[in-house]
């Protein structure tokens, strides 16, 4: 299995990869979710036998860091006193392009129509690509990226 | 807010801040950086030069191949793991501009021999022990590799060294004092030689 240099992956999905998991994890976990998902890239990576589709399971693997990551911090018991102050700690999204709603909008709607909405619309990902990234048909992936951006719109013009 | 949907997506992602770098000194602490690669800057031209965690594992003249093939080469020969991460060369790059400027005549950092093998690496092991400002020959690196008769063999074996410089090709010389071949252009050894006072 000849596969690219592990940084020839990072020069190429670096940047859309980060933005992703500003998508999915939001702001205070980007940054983990980001370094998470190229760690247990690594990790697995001399192991991988398909190399045709390594956007689709880069992705995949931020896609589930970011739920592990929500789901963590949801566990994590927090002492009454302390609860204040992390949500003051919690970092505010900055207001890029007048747009705060709209990816406010974005990081409420269900993991999957919320990448597949990021992967379609922001990277113009191909659905069969989507498909493999969300483990389903692309029948499937059609539906939540539909889904997705029907719930996107409503929030965002009202 | 007329805008299309897709399009203030679009928009709104470009924005967006960029990543920071990924974390090299925890990818290294988890075992997971298998070759560390970077480029130097010499008198002969640009060299890439890579690490293991043994070991320096290659340094190559560009010019001939470009980075980009020596990346690619050392991810099918040794570990698709391989990272553009210079912190983890600077003994290395310091030793090599030490060397450049004349004011190093030993190098000290490992060598991983992982890229060599057999007769190639008995040869290359010899050569290494070839000290600065010193020549030996193709038969006499031949003899000390086991071979005596094995000297057009050393002379396909010093071609094929994945580490020049530091393992001193450079200092092997036809019997008769010409220079022969050099794997990154005979210039090159006769720079290195005239650098280490061999050559006036």
């Amino acid at each position: 299995m000849k596969l690219p240099p592990f940084q020839a992956l990072l020069d190429e999905h670096s940047t859309d990869l980060y933005r992703f998991c500003l998508a999915t994890a939001g702001w205070g976990e980007a940054d983990d979710c980001f370094q998470e998902t190229w760690i247990a890239a690594l990790r697995a990576y001399p192991k991988l036998r398909r190399a045709d589709n390594l956007r689709a399971w880069l992705f995949r693997i931020a896609q589930n860091k970011a739920i592990d990551l929500h789901r963590s911090r949801g566990r994590r018991p927090v002492p009454v006193e302390a609860v204040a102050e992390m949500t003051a700690a919690e970092p505010e999204a900055p207001v890029f392009d007048g747009q705060p709603e709209l990816w406010a909008a974005l990081r409420d709607l269900p993991p999957k129509q919320r990448t597949a909405v990021y992967c379609r619309t922001v990277l113009g990902m191909p659905y069969d690509e989507l498909a493999e990234l969300l483990e389903s048909s692309e029948d499937a992936a059609r539906h939540n990226v539909f889904e997705g951006l029907k719930k996107l719109r409503e929030e965002w013009s009202a | 807010m007329n805008e299309h949907i897709e399009t203030a997506l679009r928009k709104a992602a470009a924005t967006l801040p960029s990543a920071a770098p990924l974390d090299l000194q925890r990818v290294a602490g988890a075992g997971l950086l298998d070759v560390a690669y970077a480029t130097v800057d010499s008198p002969l031209g640009p060299l890439v030069v890579a690490t293991t965690p043994r070991g320096l594992v290659r340094l190559a003249y560009t010019g001939l191949r470009d980075e980009g093939q020596v990346v690619e080469d050392l991810a099918g020969r040794l570990s698709p793991r391989i990272l553009e991460a210079p912190e983890r060369l600077d003994d290395v790059r310091r030793e090599l501009d030490e060397y450049f400027e004349g004011r190093r005549v030993d190098f000290e950092v490992p060598i991983d021999w992982s890229l060599t093998r057999g007769f190639t690496g008995k040869v290359l092991r010899q050569t290494a022990r070839i000290g600065y400002g010193k020549t030996s020959t193709y038969a006499e690196v031949a003899g000390r590799a086991g071979s005596p008769r094995a000297v057009r063999a050393a002379g396909n074996a010093l071609g094929s060294n994945p580490i020049p410089v530091v393992v001193p090709c450079h200092r092997v010389l036809r019997s008769g004092g010409a220079l022969g071949g050099y794997t990154g252009g005979v210039e090159r050894k006769e720079f290195l030689l005239r650098l280490e006072g061999v050559l006036a």
